[in-house]
């Protein structure tokens, strides 16, 4: 009971709020209600599927197996995996950590780790199905193919910026 | 296009049960607890946008982050969408309630890129992996390069609808 009042407690401080605020202002308040029906009903439809697709991903998709083809050798073919890999995930960005510092452990280049985590980020396919429903196609996949080139040029530069040293240190850090 | 996600979700899961039953009870499972994870600040971030959107005039959300705010706006946003931790789940629905009352499409897009790749707020577990220099590096590029993708989305916008 106490845990589940500490997980609402935003929603219930949020739900005061709109509370006083429409009943002070009762034009707003119904304006508010009405947007609320329509923005509930499309989101927890599109949500159900979403939370599927992204369940599925993370159970079929062994991300641990594939960081031996991602090292430093792995040129163009590497790349194209660190991507998909990142885009199939789910979980928000600090779920990524861990999961790249294990690949980093299996081999997988620095480059790769940066491109893997930028499209953790803000590539993951069924967040950009779910914005292709929110914001509209043109929206999502412009801003799609404009997060893919800087995520790439990002995992060049940081490579080139930082280099093996850092790598090292990275992986004696996780040694201690 | 909902349809069309059902019907994807449904092929899917046909075809992972009839692989394995046990991952695919793991993956709904999974699939249940991000959803019962998703719900209270999805309820908060609804209920608080659509009481803003109702109380505050297009005029002023305009003049903050419309297309008229020109750099100010995406600055606004960038700050926004940096500092605070929104899923995507809730930040779309939002971007799209903005954007039918009077938000900047440049600036909605500077707000969700810095949202997913900028975070002031997990930088610190993100050096506890990476470290500092990684960080400020990763994070510094990603904040940059949301003002082009916002360039990116807002001419694409332009050119389309």
């Amino acid at each position: 009971m106490k845990v589940l009042l500490k997980k609402w407690r935003i929603a219930i401080a949020a739900l005061l709020i709109t509370g006083v605020l429409g009943a002070v202002f009762p034009e707003a308040g119904r304006e508010a209600l009405k947007l609320l029906g329509v923005n509930i009903s499309t989101i927890i439809g599109i949500l159900v599927p979403v939370f599927i697709l992204l369940g599925l991903f993370d159970v079929w998709v062994p991300r641990e197996r594939i960081a031996p083809h991602l090292g430093e050798a792995s040129g163009i073919r590497g790349i194209v995996l660190a991507v998909l890999l990142g885009a199939s995930s789910a979980g928000p960005l600090y779920v990524a950590f861990p999961v790249a510092e294990v690949m980093l452990r299996k081999g997988t280049s620095l480059r790769n780790i940066f491109i893997f985590l930028g499209s953790w980020s803000s590539m993951r396919l069924p967040m950009v199905l779910f914005e292709i429903q929110s914001v509209g196609p043109v929206f999502a996949l412009s801003r799609f193919a404009a997060s893919l080139a800087g995520i790439l040029l990002m995992g060049v530069l940081l490579e080139r910026l930082l280099g093996l040293e850092v790598r090292q240190e990275i992986l004696e850090r996780f040694e201690k | 296009m909902t349809w069309f996600l059902y019907l994807a979700t449904g092929v899917l899961l046909g075809v992972s049960a009839a692989a394995s039953p046990e991952k695919t009870k793991k993956a709904l499972k999974k699939a249940l607890n991000t959803f019962v994870n998703i719900l209270p600040p999805l309820t908060a971030t609804l209920l608080l946008v659509s009481i803003s959107v109702a109380l505050l005039p297009e005029k002023v959300i305009a003049s903050l982050i419309g297309e008229e705010s020109g750099f100010f706006g995406q600055i606004l946003a960038s700050l926004i969408g940096s500092l605070t931790l929104l899923p995507g789940f809730v930040a779309f629905p939002m971007a799209k309630v903005l954007l039918e009352h009077g938000a900047g499409v440049a600036q909605m897009a500077v707000f969700v890129s810095t949202l997913m790749m900028v975070g002031v707020a997990t930088a610190p577990l993100e050096a506890s992996f990476f470290g500092w220099k990684v960080t400020l590096l990763r994070n510094g590029m990603a904040y940059f390069w949301s003002f082009g993708i916002g360039y990116a989305v807002w001419l694409a916008v332009r050119i389309w609808i």
